[in-house]
């Protein structure tokens, strides 16, 4: 369960994020939708701890962030906007650097690199330095990597970016999986179609607030005969008005 | 400690696998060997050339003054045969055109003047800026005066003169340069390129640390592990020292093998350059790692890219130059309050090691924990740095 409650952040004059509020459950996965610039990148680096809010508290699995960054860094797995992948080290490498900062014991990190390994469908790659791996790879990679301390939470800044069909239905069908084992899964993103088939709660945000929330189905009934695109694109146009 | 020694293996592990970063690592050690190395043939060349080779020189009117030519062939220096010199203008054409460095024209008076009481002329045909020709003029000039003087002193002693009466003041030279403190001379940039080699080993990593990872876009994940900054920066510039260690031992190693390959009594210098001095050197040079290592992470830490990085790094490793040129230029002998100073210290008691002479137990401890006590200080503000949200970029 991710908590968030009137977050706000600035960058110099820029008001990123501006007072905002949402919850992401256990067992389900929580679109966070925006256009660019809108703050969804702030807000994930803030529930990813590496940005500090100005105001406002955020709790991960209880865990107040401001309290205890590595208490809830421990129960959260990033999956960044870039995968970040180290070029020089090997994908089984790099999963296992974090297993190792995670503080797993060795076994764990052997063992747990090789089932996501197998998992995600790596094993060709996996004792290959990553410099020349496909964007597709990476992503999976870094997935892994993320993972790879069986986090319950999953932050994930615009999965879909650069990847072909094929490995957008794999990234898919493994967070599903993940949804299934009841852990709670909050990806951020641009572009309602990518994420209409998939997301179980839709926030909302533009210029820095919460314009709407609610499941699609919720959606569907309060705009009758609006598409979720169309809905998207009212709630991000009029922020000034927010009738919405 | 673990997250330390974790972060400390993957990247070194990294950097070696950067092949393009390993060669400069290698090669970088050997750049100060090799131009000490080829510094000290050229001087043991030349300084043998000019002291035992006989000279040969162009002379214009040599039949005027016999007696003159055959002085200068005894001390080394012979007319030139193959070379005709017509008048003046001509011999300024041979030095201009730098065919020959010097040209000696006997003046056509030459043999008249020298019985009389007028002075007999010799012209000098050189040129000033050629410093290369500076010893070989001299040669020749001293080889004049020389004769001049014998000249003179025996038509006076002729005369009945007591030749002291000349000669009011003597000055008597006593050189106690040894052959060990005249090499140091020249192997004091040693220091230098002791610690710029030291530097440049950390070189990459101390990018890589902050504006790498950054512009990598690695730093961003690394930062969401349940680590604390200070634990992953410490492990950073822990590899980083390693690599900077490294370095200096092989540089070390590097000179030691040059040095004894060098003809250096030939110039006046002994080298005590083994590997026990080179060990010692190691130790007195070590401490300058983690000092190093935290300058240049914290310097690295204000960029945004690699290349940004490498430009300002490009200053840092002139840093340690300055203490040296003031050491050079005023010729500073070790004293304690000196031993606070980084890299001067360090060039004093190197200096001293390379001259033979004992290292003081004080100034070295001195020169350790201040060398330390700046690195931990320059270490705190890098990691200081380091937890800034800015450093997200």
């Amino acid at each position: 369960m991710i908590e968030v409650h009137g977050i706000s952040k600035s960058f110099g004059t820029v008001r990123a994020l501006d007072g905002v509020s949402f919850a992401a459950r256990d067992g389900a996965i929580t679109g966070l939708l925006g256009p660019n610039g809108a703050g969804k990148s702030t807000c994930l680096r803030i529930l990813s701890t590496v940005l500090a809010p100005a105001t406002g508290t955020a709790r991960v699995g209880g865990v107040d962030l401001a309290a205890a960054p590595l208490a809830a860094r421990r129960v959260l797995g990033v999956l960044p906007h870039n995968s970040g992948l180290y070029n020089q080290l090997t994908a089984r490498e790099n999963i296992e650097y974090y297993g190792r900062l995670h503080g797993l014991p060795e076994e764990a990190v052997t063992s747990r690199a090789a089932a996501l390994i197998e998992r995600l469908d790596l094993k060709g790659v996996a004792d290959r330095k990553a410099k020349g791996f496909s964007q597709g790879e990476r992503t999976k990679v870094a997935l892994a990597r993320a993972l790879v301390h069986d986090p319950q939470h999953l932050l994930l800044d615009e999965p879909t970016n650069g990847l072909d069909v094929m490995a957008t239905r794999h990234l898919r069908d493994w967070l599903r999986e993940l949804r299934g084992q009841g852990r709670c899964v909050l990806l951020s993103s641009h572009v309602m179609q990518e994420v209409e088939a998939l997301v179980d709660d839709l926030v909302i945000i533009a210029a820095g607030r919460v314009t709407l929330t609610g499941t699609p189905a919720e959606l569907a009934q309060r705009f009758p005969g609006l598409s979720l695109e169309e809905i998207f694109v009212r709630a991000v146009s009029g922020t000034q008005k927010s009738a919405v | 400690m673990s997250t330390l020694l974790t972060v400390c293996r993957k990247e070194i592990l990294e950097t070696v696998r950067e092949r393009r970063v390993l060669i400069s690592l290698l090669l970088g050690p050997l750049f100060g060997p090799l131009m000490v190395t080829a510094m000290i043939n050229l001087t043991v060349s030349r300084t043998v050339t000019s002291a035992e080779e006989t000279l040969q020189v162009p002379m214009l009117g040599a039949e005027r003054a016999p007696n003159l030519v055959a002085y200068l062939n005894a001390r080394g220096i012979a007319r030139r045969d193959d070379t005709v010199v017509t008048d003046v203008d001509r011999a300024a054409e041979l030095v201009a055109t730098g065919e020959h460095d010097v040209v000696l024209a006997i003046d056509e008076a030459f043999g008249e003047d020298f019985g009389t009481d007028r002075a007999a002329r010799v012209t000098l045909i050189f040129d000033r800026s050629k410093s290369r020709a500076a010893s070989r003029v001299n040669r020749v000039r001293g080889a004049i005066d020389a004769y001049s003087q014998q000249i003179g002193s025996l038509r006076l002693l002729a005369d009945g003169v007591d030749l002291s009466l000349l000669r009011p003041l003597v000055v008597d030279e006593l050189d106690v340069s040894t052959p060990a403190s005249r090499s140091a001379l020249m192997l004091g940039v040693f220091t230098y390129l002791l610690l710029f080699a030291t530097l440049t080993g950390g070189l990459h990593l101390a990018i890589d640390t902050t504006a790498g990872e950054r512009e990598r876009k690695s730093l961003e994940p690394l930062l969401t592990l349940p680590v604390t900054r200070a634990s992953l920066l410490l492990g950073k510039m822990t590899a980083t020292v390693c690599f900077m260690l490294a370095s200096l031992a092989l540089t070390l190693v590097a000179f030691t093998i040059a040095l004894k390959q060098l003809p250096l009594e030939q110039i006046g210098m002994s080298s005590n350059f083994g590997f026990g001095t080179a060990a010692l050197a190691f130790a007195l040079l070590a401490p300058f790692a983690p000092l190093g290592a935290a300058l240049m992470t914290t310097v690295a830490s204000f960029t945004k890219t690699y290349r940004e990085a490498q430009t300002y790094l490009t200053f840092v490793l002139l840093v340690p130059t300055l203490p040296l040129a003031f050491a050079t230029l005023l010729n500073i002998e070790p004293e304690p309050k000196l031993m606070w100073i980084p890299s001067l210290s360090h060039h004093l008691l190197v200096t001293t090691l390379i001259k033979d002479q004992p290292l003081d137990a004080t100034l070295v401890a001195l020169s350790v924990v201040s060398t330390l006590l700046f690195g931990a200080l320059l270490g705190w503000l890098a990691i200081r740095l380091y937890r800034r949200e800015a450093i997200l970029g």
